[in-house]
């Protein structure tokens, strides 16, 4: 029971992924394809029904996973991969570990560089990008990276502070190891679970924010269905046929609730004193 | 006469803007293969003095005097320098040997680690010496604890890798701060005697760190004894046992040796010997001190209980000897030489 968390926000995780990886093979429909009349009620051959131009709304989730997880692996991979290494180097760069005082004030620069980061929205960004590249998946995927990366530069340099005052570095030093070895071999590995924890949060923040910029026309540009585009299309006939955009709608729910779960269900294994209380 | 391993001199270390200083200038050196303990209370600065040796204080601490290792002055060497030294010709054994593990990595890989950064092996016989290593520590199934991360290892077989780790360089001196205190009775008696063969085998100096003078005594020939950033007395063990000049050695000693305890009596407490707040009553206590700088003192201390004892200081001003009571003032012999 103490793990359901893990196990709930794993299995909807599991089932987003499987439905992403299979739409790249197989879907019961094209989903750009007009395949029946529009605003279908649900039959065996389409289960979700049909949307208002008549495509299968089924294949149209499918490969809308597609697009979200594309989005938001590509997104916390980018993230992760500018402020894990801005953290670490700001964390270690700390007077208290023996860095020269230039050095502190570089890291301090560094973490204020990333606060003024921290205050530029991801939205305004994707406006941005879009409209000096134009609007895309990869404009969504650099617009949610940029913006998640000061999330992970935070959570990584504080981590890394932490695993700092650990004998075991003052050992690692006192043995004659780099300050560059000592963060690739000892601070990286001890910062990962906690890394892993903001990566499942920062996945379904990721989510929610390829969804916002999907709704606004900022992303995967139409006819690759993304779920955020059919919440959207689903607004239109939200009267008529309200179960447009509760698909969509649960989909999206459905996912970040999943990685949020599993975000507190790792958090909760690898924390040792929730640990211990249990 | 042989050159010394280590030389300090005149060692000050201040922390923060405010620089309070709480390491006064100590000064000391020693030979090679030389165990020297340096005993003290917590905050009297022996951590300090080893993190200043090992130039591993923080960015925060300035540190003046001179540090010579070999006759090659370490203070102020850059930390890339200082780096291929540590490991190699100055290792460092830690107190708690769990956190001084990693516990993201096997032993085997943190021995190896060690070894390759000051030896270019190749990695089957980096793993090799490492399987030897942990062997000669006492370990009785070196390829399972090498392939082990440190939470599966006892106190004593954690402390066993961290001395493996310390030791497998062979380097010429060798800091244990405090290396026993976090385990039990039996286990420290058979790390003590370990370390004791070790540092034989490695022909290596020790710098023994603690605050027990019977666990000194057990490995170290030579004790400094600290006392608030400054070596009050530099003795041998026998002079420091049998005949300690400072008042809170005298402490120390008391309190160490319960033995001559009757049964019934209070034991005996440092306070007993050795009061911080009284001013100047102090026991006998003139002599030279370890820079060389002449006593003036003129041992005119109580002979009592309490008070600091006069003599000339560490840092060198002569003390004025301003000491009441009676007591006779004899630091010239062949006893411990009080340094403050």
């Amino acid at each position: 029971m103490r793990r359901a968390p893990l196990w709930v926000g794993g299995v909807l995780v599991g089932l987003v992924l499987l439905t992403a990886l299979v739409s790249f093979v197989w879907t019961p429909y094209d989903a750009a394809a007009i395949v029946a009349p529009k605003l279908a009620d649900p039959s065996l051959a389409h289960p979700l029904g049909t949307d208002h131009l008549g495509r299968d709304i089924v294949s149209r989730l499918m490969v809308g996973a597609r697009a979200t997880v594309v989005v938001g692996v590509v997104a916390v991979a980018l993230a992760a991969g500018g402020g894990v290494p801005l953290g670490v180097l700001a964390g270690m760069l700390d007077g208290r570990f023996g860095a020269a005082r230039w050095a502190t004030w570089a890291g301090e620069g560094l973490m204020r560089g990333v606060d003024v980061l921290y205050a530029f929205p991801a939205l305004l960004l994707a406006i941005l990008l879009a409209a000096a590249v134009g609007a895309s998946t990869t404009t969504a995927m650099v617009a949610i990276g940029v913006a998640t990366i000061p999330a992970f530069a935070r959570i990584a340099r504080a981590a890394t502070l932490t695993v700092m005052t650990q004998d075991f570095v003052l050992a690692a030093r006192a043995s004659g190891t780099s300050q560059a070895g000592t963060a690739v071999r000892h601070v990286l590995p001890n910062i990962a679970p906690v890394l892993g924890v903001q990566a499942s949060v920062s996945f379904g923040i990721a989510i929610l924010a390829e969804a916002g910029l999907s709704y606004l026309g900022l992303a995967t540009p139409p006819p690759t269905p993304t779920w955020g585009r059919m919440l959207r299309e689903g607004q239109n006939v939200l009267f008529g046929a309200p179960e447009q955009a509760l698909w969509p709608g649960l989909a999206i729910g459905f996912a970040v609730l999943g990685l949020n779960l599993l975000g507190d269900g790792l958090r909760d294994l690898l924390d040792p004193r929730l640990r211990e209380v249990a | 006469m042989t050159e010394p391993l280590l030389v300090v001199e005149g060692l000050r270390v201040a922390f923060g803007r405010s620089r309070t200083e709480v390491l006064h200038g100590i000064s000391f050196s020693m030979g090679p293969r030389e165990r020297v303990g340096v005993i003290g209370e917590s905050g009297s600065g022996k951590s300090v003095t080893a993190l200043a040796i090992m130039g591993l204080l923080a960015e925060n601490a300035t540190v003046s005097g001179s540090v010579r290792l070999h006759g090659r002055e370490l203070v102020g060497l850059r930390d890339r320098e200082l780096a291929a030294l540590r490991g190699d010709q100055m290792s460092m054994v830690f107190q708690e040997p769990m956190t001084a593990l990693d516990p993201t990595m096997t032993v085997g890989r943190q021995v190896a680690e060690v070894l390759l950064l000051h030896q270019d092996l190749p990695r089957a016989a980096a793993r090799q010496r490492v399987l030897e290593m942990l062997g000669e520590v006492g370990l009785a199934d070196p390829v399972r604890v090498a392939d082990s991360y440190p939470h599966a290892l006892s106190g004593g077989q954690r402390q066993r890798c961290v001395l493996a780790m310390a030791l497998i360089n062979r380097p010429d001196l060798v800091i244990c701060d405090e290396p026993t205190t976090a385990l039990d009775v039996t286990v420290q008696a058979r790390v003590l005697t370990l370390l004791d063969r070790e540092l034989d085998a490695a022909e290596a100096a020790c710098l023994f760190i603690s605050h027990d003078l019977a666990i000194v005594s057990q490995v170290c020939s030579r004790v400094l004894v600290m006392l608030d950033g400054e070596i009050v007395e530099d003795g041998s063990v026998a002079d420091i046992f049998n005949a300690p000049q400072h008042a809170y050695t005298r402490g120390l000693v008391a309190t160490a040796r319960l033995d001559q305890v009757e049964p019934g009596q209070r034991l005996p407490t440092v306070e007993d010997f050795y009061d911080r707040g009284s001013p100047s009553t102090g026991s006998p206590s003139t002599g030279s001190s370890s820079t060389g700088s002449p006593s003036t003192g003129s041992g005119t201390g109580a002979g009592g209980l309490g008070g600091r004892p006069t003599g000339s200081s560490s840092r060198g001003s002569p003390s004025t000897g301003a000491g009441t009571g009676s007591g006779t003032g004899t630091g010239l012999g062949s006893g411990p030489t009080v340094v403050s």
